[in-house]
């Protein structure tokens, strides 16, 4: 014996470093162990190498590197007495893993005590296997354990058919090979070998497609007869688990059944019996037997249907969601969802539980039983279960309220069987929860609001309403601004009153008041200033006796630090006192946002047009501008509030590049978008294509475009567009020649006959300036052909990006029979000289009270225009 | 004390509660009375109970008799 050899036994270690104050006293026992285990391992020492080794494994658990022991591993494997093998292959399994080669020189050692005559050795070399092998190894000494398997010890047994799943884990196609032993186990009576016989047939199926056919075929009948013996033994002290025998056998077989059942009507139809025993009869005040009750409700739900047995299963579940214990009701509401693909209508009765789960107190069940909530939702109990959720959103935490708004969010939108109801669910999250809603869903809000034309007026007073209790919600006070900016007639003048509304009496000042508070207010950030600076220059449009009120406050802004605040105050300053005129069409009220084109658009994917529809609030007789017809225009211009930077390059990549009109033309119907992040980029807008001007009258507050919808599929007709302009300065200097008229005939064209049928023909004339060779003026002529009078008539035009139109009022719209009338439009062709003008129209009109369309396209334009 | 069990998500948990109920079941007739310190002094031992009782990922015995029988005869051997 060595003296110098390391002399501390193994609890001595353990009791110093577990003494060790500190991580760097730690450190410095266990260097020093490795030390002396490292010379103790040079001089190939014997009698210490066991207890070396001990102590090497404690080291390694604690985490500091070992990989000097493992040939003394090897070396204890070799040796021929008990406790050395034992501790050479525990260091085995623990300081190795399947990926090192040194593992390899371990397998003749290992066949050697697989075949070893004492029974406890062979137990050990079978453990080291089943743990580590890797597939070399597999391969090599599969025949052994295949051997094994018949042994007559039973611990022996049932050690090789766990074995036996690690090799063909490893090895998949030794599967064959283990069948026919596995199927013999299964009829084993002694429980330990019988629980690893129904592992190793469960690992073998899903291995391999024909081992299962063959198991479904020959065991089934043993199983369910296995399981019914099981279920019905009498009280056995050795497997009693809280008064059930052996639940783990029940388990497992359950398993097994549902492998093979699931898919097979004849493997299900034999189950059927046992399965309603187990369910029904199994107590399940205790944990070991709701986890049979758990895997029976798997397995019933798993194998082919039998309607009987699936309201059991979900029974059962039910059961389970009032249990006071957490991990039942975790495992039921992940079943639940699983359970929802093949029966909702089960699922459904469960609603008030899950809704209860909802606000349980732990975080994990109030996350699944949200989602399961929100997979329940349809049309029928939207409304009452988004009260609910709506309630619970005013109580939850704050981690929770997200995922709990965002989802309220989209069950109210999904769902909504009306629009009145949307807009109010909306509002009540707003007011709750206004900070955690998402920018798409509030733009989707506002998308919804334009789209309701009666519900304006009640929304902008039950938002103003909310603005005075809900002040601190980001998201409602932009929401509220926007409509009160763009709905501040209704709102005070009480328009469009619901019968469930209590009147409310807001003057025009209470209106800017409002407004100004929320730019005054310390948390409003730039986007909301921003919108209120747009909205104040609305209201004092609308209301001009608060102009003055509304520029100063306006004004307040010109020094601000902040670019977008300060262009804005300092234009819309501008605006208001230099530009009366063009200011009541500036801010217009806004045309209703097509819903189709902003979902989609949401969705990332391009919409192939936009059409807008004007709102109809004034309508003008004729002089009208057209829609644009969906294969030639590409109107970026509907303002969505949602102008993301993908959207503001989606705008630039549609409109494509430069459209500038240098010619004067009058720009009327501009709307200035929407607050929103790129509301620079949306002044700048490289505007639209072919902005579709309409002869507006001014000095008419709310200006509209035409709304006569001869045509039942159109909602309205009119279009309006923000045109371009390079920035402000243009387009207001842009006003100042007045459009010429044709005084000065530049080079004359011939006339054309644009459009012909049976019943109308149309000419056209064409005059140019000679100063301006890009713009041509065009008489049209309508001439009546039949011997009715056509009333209502409407003529309406669609050019492409790189033209302009502008359309005078006709001289009529009644056109008498065998008559004519004329109208008057302009046109720009930015690309003069490359690329000839075509027109598409459309002709609108009523005979006796019907109506007529006719629509062409015009091609037949001279050349050189 | 805490006992980290990591199963396949196909898994019946609650079986697997049973497992580390029983686990420790053992655990304690073995050790008469268990205690962090006796798991920390005698990890080979324990390794030896899990052995028996949990061989290449699957459940091997049920039995908590026939477990503690098993080792008494091997440690008669050691």
């Amino acid at each position: 014996m060595n003296p110098f050899s390391s002399g501390t036994r193994l609890s001595d270690m353990i009791r110093a470093i577990r003494a060790s104050k500190t991580a760097a006293e730690e450190r410095a026992v266990v260097r020093k162990e490795c030390a002396a285990i490292r010379a103790s391992i040079n001089e190939n020492d014997q009698d210490y190498r066991h207890r070396d080794l001990a102590k090497l494994m404690f080291i390694h658990m604690l985490g500091y590197p070992t990989h000097f022991g493992q040939m003394e591993c090897l070396k204890l494997i070799a040796s021929p007495g008990f406790p050395e093998k034992r501790i050479g292959y525990l260091g085995l399994m623990l300081l190795l893993d399947e990926r090192q080669e040194v593992l390899m020189l371990v397998t003749n050692s290992l066949k050697q005590d697989l075949n070893h005559t004492n029974q406890y050795i062979v137990g050990l070399a079978l453990c080291a296997l089943g743990n580590i092998c890797s597939a070399e190894m597999a391969r090599d000494l599969a025949p052994e354990v295949e051997r094994l398997l018949k042994f007559r010890d039973p611990n022996i047994r049932k050690k090789a058919a766990l074995c036996a799943i690690r090799i063909i884990r490893k090895v998949p196609d030794l599967s064959e090979n283990f069948i026919n032993p596995g199927a013999a186990l299964l009829k084993e009576k002694h429980h330990g070998v019988l629980i690893t016989g129904v592992h190793l047939c469960t690992e073998i199926c899903s291995v391999s497609s024909e081992a299962l056919e063959y198991f479904r075929k020959k065991c089934t009948e043993g199983l369910v007869k296995t399981l019914r013996d099981i279920a019905n033994s009498p009280y056995s002290p050795e497997y009693d688990v809280a008064g059930i025998t052996d639940p783990f056998l029940h388990i497992r077989l359950l398993k097994l059944l549902r492998v093979l059942g699931q898919g097979d009507a004849d493997a299900s139809d034999c189950m059927n019996d046992i399965l309603a025993q187990v369910a029904s009869k199994t107590e399940s005040n205790k944990n070991a037997g709701n986890a049979i009750l758990y895997e029976c409700v798997q397995t019933i739900m798993s194998i082919e249907e039998n309607g009987g047995l699936r309201v059991l299963a979900i029974n059962i579940l039910g059961k389970f969601l009032s249990n006071r214990d957490n991990n039942i009701r975790y495992v039921a509401l992940n079943m639940l969802m699983r359970a929802l693909t093949v029966d909702s209508q089960a699922v459904q009765r469960h609603r008030a539980t899950i809704l209860e789960c909802v606000k349980d107190s732990d975080a994990s069940i109030q996350k699944r039983a949200l989602e399961l909530i929100y997979l329940l939702v349809n049309e029928n109990n939207v409304e009452p279960l988004a009260k609910e959720l709506i309630e619970y959103l005013e109580v939850s935490e704050q981690d929770f309220k997200e995922d709990l708004t965002a989802k309220i969010c989209s069950i109210v939108e999904k769902f909504a069987p009306e629009k009145i109801w949307y807009i109010d669910q909306m509002l009540k999250v707003l007011s709750e929860a206004g900070t955690y809603v998402k920018e798409d869903v509030w733009h989707a809000l506002i998308v919804v609001i334009t789209n309701a034309p009666h519900l304006h007026g009640y929304t902008v007073r039950a938002l103003y309403r909310a603005l005075h209790t809900s002040c601190e919600q980001e998201t409602l006070v932009r929401v509220a601004i926007w409509c009160i900016g763009e709905y501040a007639d209704l709102l005070v003048n009480n328009a469009g009153m619901l019968d469930l509304e209590d009147p409310i009496t807001v003057t025009e000042s209470d209106a800017v008041d409002v407004i100004e508070t929320a730019i005054k207010h310390h948390t409003s950030d730039v986007t909301t200033k921003a919108m209120a600076l747009i909205a104040l220059l609305k209201i004092s449009s609308r209301f001009p006796s608060c102009s003055e009120r509304v520029k100063s406050i306006i004004g307040q802004n010109k020094g601000s630090f902040v670019l977008e605040l300060q262009q804005r105050s300092m234009e819309f300053s501008s605006v208001i006192q230099k530009h009366q005129n063009i200011r009541s069409s500036l801010v217009e009220r806004m045309p209703v946002l097509d819903e189709a084109t902003f979902s989609g658009r949401r969705a990332g994917s391009l919409p192939a047009a936009v059409s807008t529809s004007g709102k109809s609030s004034l309508s003008i007789p004729n002089g009208v501008a057209t829609a644009p017809l969906v294969d030639l225009l590409d109107l970026g211009s509907d303002d969505t509030p949602a102008p993301t930077s993908s959207g503001a390059n989606f705008l630039q990549d549609l409109l494509g590049g430069d459209l500038m009109q240098p010619s004067a033309q009058p720009v009327s119907g501009m709307q200035p978008s929407q607050a929103g992040a790129d509301i620079l980029l949306d002044l700048l807008s490289i505007g639209t294509p072919a902005p579709v001007q309409n002869g507006s009258t001014n000095g008419d507050l709310l200006s509209m475009q035409d709304n006569n919808a001869p045509i039942a599929s159109l909602d309205t007709i009119s279009s309006t567009s923000p045109t371009a302009s390079s920035s402000m300065m243009d387009l207001l200097d842009g006003f100042g020649p007045t459009p010429p008229t044709s005084e000065d005939k530049g080079p004359t064209y011939p006339s054309i006959v644009a459009f012909e049928s049976s019943s109308l023909k149309i000419e056209f004339n064409f005059t140019k300036q000679s100063e301006n060779p890009q713009t041509t003026d065009i008489v049209a002529n309508f001439s009546n052909l039949s011997p009715n009078v056509y009333t209502d008539f409407l003529f309406q035009a669609a050019v492409p990006k790189f033209l302009q139109l502008h359309l005078d009022p006709a001289s009529s719209n009644t056109l008498p029979a065998n008559g004519s009338i004329k109208q008057t439009m302009r046109v720009t062709n930015s690309q003069h000289g490359k690329k000839p003008i075509v027109m598409r129209m459309r002709v609108g009109y009523k005979i006796n009270g019907k109506d007529v369309l006719e629509e062409g396209q015009i091609n037949n334009f001279p050349r050189g225009i | 004390l805490f006992f980290s069990v990591c199963v396949d998500i196909t898994e019946n948990e609650l079986a697997y509660l049973e497992c580390i109920h029983l686990f420790v079941e053992i655990l304690d007739h073995f050790f008469s009375n268990v205690c962090e310190l006796d798991l920390v002094f005698n990890f080979h031992k324990v390794y030896l109970i899990l052995d028996e009782f949990i061989l290449a990922g699957e459940l091997q015995e049920t039995s908590k008799r026939a477990i503690i029988e098993r080792m008494s005869e091997l440690e008669k051997m050691e």
